[in-house]
């Protein structure tokens, strides 16, 4: 007997394991990724939900097992079978959801590092920094380590003032405002946002980024554009009634397209 | 004078209207008290729930069509304010709290009656000024979270009734902690000891102490935003000086222990439910105990996970992440004892049955999205989308609304003396269910793909996954018919239930259906092992077999 269900406890978890990783690599529930850390969201993504899926599905076929198979047949008296609890058991269970979220933290802990989470925020962007003393919060997605490596440091500085409800973005190189952000593929850019009203948030859902824009604290978010095209940005902070509205776009273009366009826009200065 | 009850005191008769008239009063009777807060929960989910209807209906176009936008952040803003404030955190805590908790500890009644009665008949003004500040010059519209400066900037008049009935409701909170607390220590009949109560009494024991602990600090913060608004002073107005990351991190220390408020009675009630509909003890008493108290713990440090995309630097992000994703250990542990707890049962399919397995089912899925967004990488592209929207309902609906629904069956024939039409139950259950997870789950992927939460117009392409979401709602919302009919049709014409017609073993079933006012005649009954089902020999049959 207990081999037996060892067998079928076995077969269910393969079963249960195939499932997932299936239904992660064959149902696509994300947007078209756009950066440098899509990919590697995407994958943290992939895992998650794997893991996640064979846990819900495992616990989700246990109740249904149990609720079919000891349900009371019409007829039948009495009790169920005295057990209390069972310490080896109950120590097994506690490990499992240990090991899943240590695995998962430590998981997470490597993406976010991938993503530059942990970087030192102010090592290039001194250009942004007006006094010492100032404090900005760093947003996620500095880039993967290597963009940052001092021969590719030459970062976009690109200024962003929210208000409700529009988006402003303002290059100080050519002294560029538009209600558009423009951006080179493959080039880090370094947003430094403020808002000039309310909380709104800067949301790029093909970037796999968000980082809120506050007012009286400015805020960074560096990313790297891996894709021409057009996606919006959308405001992901209720921040009044036209909320909703609160959206643009951000248009990534090849080097030299953007050249150009910074071209065309640059303010004549005597 | 204040009135406080010793162990085996009986409360006062005086002050104790008879018949459906104490209702309405001003009664000091825990059972009357606990039904008070059962119906008006009830009516104030009604009202919340049209609300959400209306939410609903405006997303089933991606245009701002069906209501001004000023007038949907009204109705967004009052659903959730009601749906937490006077629904859930009333229901899961005053509603069943008051009714058994006395029972479960063997007392008359609760330690402080007429503070509870009190503290009930807060709510219903409270909720009433909440309501009809829409009629005045318009509800707060800046969401649950009332994140300043958006609540500061906004028409002061809703703001400021929202804060003053968020206050009251607060206040009502804080008393009901109290007495839970003062009742559950200082009032067990003699010979009870701590570990022989039921499960439901350490799960409000801790809710309790998260209410006493935490609630404090939001008040304390809404006061500091009144002054904002009405006073031009510059707590978090940031125009002024003030700092608006920090409104967040003191609304977050009270707001997350508060999804805990609305959780862990609902674990409790469950603890209670299962074991009975599947003749078998409750699985792990002493790791359950345990758990609810690891639970209580973590969940006091873990706020800053709401604030992953607002300023917040590295070492705290990791730091909340860590503590987030351990709240998963203990609330497994519960899990899988729940599932234990089915195994080998003899279970009765019925609606208390049933709703409890939702919600075993729903808040395991709510739990691993919970899981994922603790996690930073993982959070910053979903936080305040329509994922997140999903993530809290499937805990709150699938959750706590799923787990009232199962104790209002199961408890039903002792409130009253009449049985429920089970099979109408049964169809009540399923029509949720489907409805619940068709409006919820499609969320999910509308948050992966760009649909932030809190919003009157989307982009075009997310409208048909909206319209399936809303059909899901139309099915909530027919769900509750079958419900209302069995209730009023069983209050009137229901069989009669009889004392006990679980074969319970807990106190409140030890005695006439509804009750006496002194809860039992006599002495109150010893139940040292609350969970004493199941047959002791089968197993030794079944051992003698091999
Ligand atoms: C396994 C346990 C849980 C974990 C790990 C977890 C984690 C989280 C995280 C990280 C967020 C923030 C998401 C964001 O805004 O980006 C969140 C939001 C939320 N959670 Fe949970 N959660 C858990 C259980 C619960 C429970 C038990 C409840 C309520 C009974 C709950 C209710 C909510 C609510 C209401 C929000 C949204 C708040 C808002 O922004 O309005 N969660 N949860
Ligand atoms: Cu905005
Ligand atoms: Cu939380």
């Amino acid at each position: 007997m207990p081999k037996l269900s060892a067998i079928i406890t076995l077969a269910t978890s393969l079963i249960l394991g195939i499932g997932g990783v299936w239904i992660a690599y064959n149902v696509d529930m994300l947007p078209v990724s756009a950066s440098m850390n899509a990919p590697v969201y995407d994958e943290l993504y992939r895992v998650l939900f794997i893991i996640g899926s064979i846990l819900f599905i495992g616990m989700t076929a246990l109740v249904i097992y149990s609720l079919v198979h000891f349900r009371r047949k019409p007829g039948e008296t009495g009790d169920g079978i005295d057990l209390e609890g069972n310490i080896s058991l109950e120590i097994f269970w506690t490990a499992i959801p240990a090991i899943v979220v240590l695995f998962v933290g430590l998981y997470s802990y490597d993406i976010y590092d991938r993503m530059g989470g942990m970087q030192p925020l102010m090592h290039d962007h001194t250009s942004h920094i007006e006094s010492q003393s100032e404090r900005i919060w760093g947003g996620i997605g500095s880039g993967p380590i290597e963009t940052s490596s001092p021969n590719n440091s030459s970062s976009l500085p690109i200024e962003l003032t929210a208000m409700q409800f529009a988006f402003i973005f303002h290059y100080p190189k050519g002294d560029i405002v538009s209600g558009e952000l423009h951006v080179p593929v493959g080039k880090e850019i370094s947003l430094k946002m403020e808002s000039k009203d309310v909380i709104h948030a800067f949301w790029v859902p093909q970037f796999r980024l968000k980082q809120d824009v506050i007012p009286g604290q400015p805020t960074i978010l560096n990313f790297t554009p891996t894709k021409t095209g057009n996606f919006p940005i959308v405001c992901a902070e209720l921040c009044g009634p036209y909320h909703g509205g609160m959206r643009s776009n951000v248009i990534v273009d090849e080097q030299e397209d953007f050249d150009t366009w910074l071209k065309e826009n640059t303010k004549e200065t005597i | 004078m204040t009135l406080s009850l010793k162990p085996n005191d009986s409360p006062p008769e005086k002050l104790q209207p008879t018949g459906w008239l104490k209702y309405l009063s001003f009664s000091l009777d825990h059972k009357v008290i606990g039904l008070q807060y059962l119906v008006c929960g009830f009516l104030f989910y009604l009202i919340g729930g049209s609300l959400a209807g209306a939410i609903r209906v405006e997303l089933t176009s991606p245009l701002s069509d069906f209501m001004p936008r000023e007038v949907y952040n009204q109705v967004l803003t009052l659903h959730g304010t009601i749906m937490i404030f006077l629904w859930i955190v009333p229901v899961v805590n005053g509603a069943f709290g008051n009714y058994l908790i006395p029972f479960y500890v063997g007392a008359r009644d609760m330690a402080f009656p007429r503070l509870n009665a009190v503290a009930f008949w807060l709510i219903p003004p409270s909720g009433l000024m909440l309501i009809t500040s829409y009629f005045i010059n318009g509800a707060a519209q800046s969401g649950w979270t009332a994140y300043p400066p958006l609540s500061i900037t906004t028409p002061a008049a809703g703001q400021i009734i929202w804060i003053l009935s968020v206050l009251l409701l607060g206040g009502s909170s804080i008393f009901g902690g109290i007495n839970f607390i003062a009742t559950i220590l200082k009032l067990r009949r003699p010979g009870l000891r701590l570990m022989q109560l039921p499960m439901y009494c350490w799960a409000m024991l801790g809710t309790s102490i998260l209410v006493v602990l935490s609630t404090p600090v939001l008040a304390g913060t809404l006061i500091l935003l009144s002054f904002d608004i009405v006073a031009h002073t510059g707590f978090f107005n940031p125009s002024l000086g003030g700092n608006v990351i920090v409104y967040q991190h003191l609304f977050w220390f009270y707001s997350h222990p508060a999804v805990y408020i609305m959780v862990l009675p609902a674990f409790g009630l469950v603890s209670e439910i299962l074991p009975i509909h599947s003749r078998k003890p409750l699985f792990g008493y002493t790791t359950m105990v345990f758990s609810i108290m690891g639970i209580v713990v973590l969940g006091l440090v873990v706020w800053a996970h709401h604030m992953f995309t607002s300023g917040t630097p590295p070492w705290m992000r990791l730091f909340f992440t860590i503590a987030t994703a351990f709240i998963a250990v203990p609330t497994g542990i519960k899990f899988f004892n729940w599932v234990a707890t089915l195994w080998g049962g003899k279970i009765s399919l019925n609606g208390a049955m049933l709703f409890s397995c939702g919600f075993i089912i729903n808040f395991v899925l709510g739990g691993i999205t919970g899981v994922a967004l603790a996690q930073v990488p993982f959070d910053v592209h979903v936080h305040d989308t329509y994922f997140v929207v999903a993530h809290f309902h499937y805990i709150v609906y699938g959750g706590s609304v799923f787990v009232i629904f199962s104790s209002i069956y199961h408890w039903f024939p002792k409130f009253t003396g009449k049985m429920l039409n089970e099979n109408l139950g049964r169809f009540h259950f399923i029509i949720t269910f489907i409805g619940f997870n068709l409006c919820f789950a499609p969320q999910h992927w509308l948050g992966l793909n760009g649909m932030p939460r809190r919003v009157a117009e989307y982009d075009p392409q997310f409208q048909l996954i909206n319209q399936i979401s809303s059909v899901g709602a139309l099915l909530m919302a027919l769900s509750t018919l079958p419900f209302l009919w069995n209730i009023f049709q069983s209050i009137l014409y229901g069989d009669d239930a009889g004392n006990n017609p679980w074969d319970a073993l807990t106190p409140e079933w030890l005695t006439s259906s509804p009750p006496p006012v002194e809860n039992w005649e006599g002495d109150a009954p010893l139940v040292v092992e609350p969970y004493g089902y199941g047959e002791k020999h089968s197993i030794e049959t079944e051992a003698q077999k091999k």
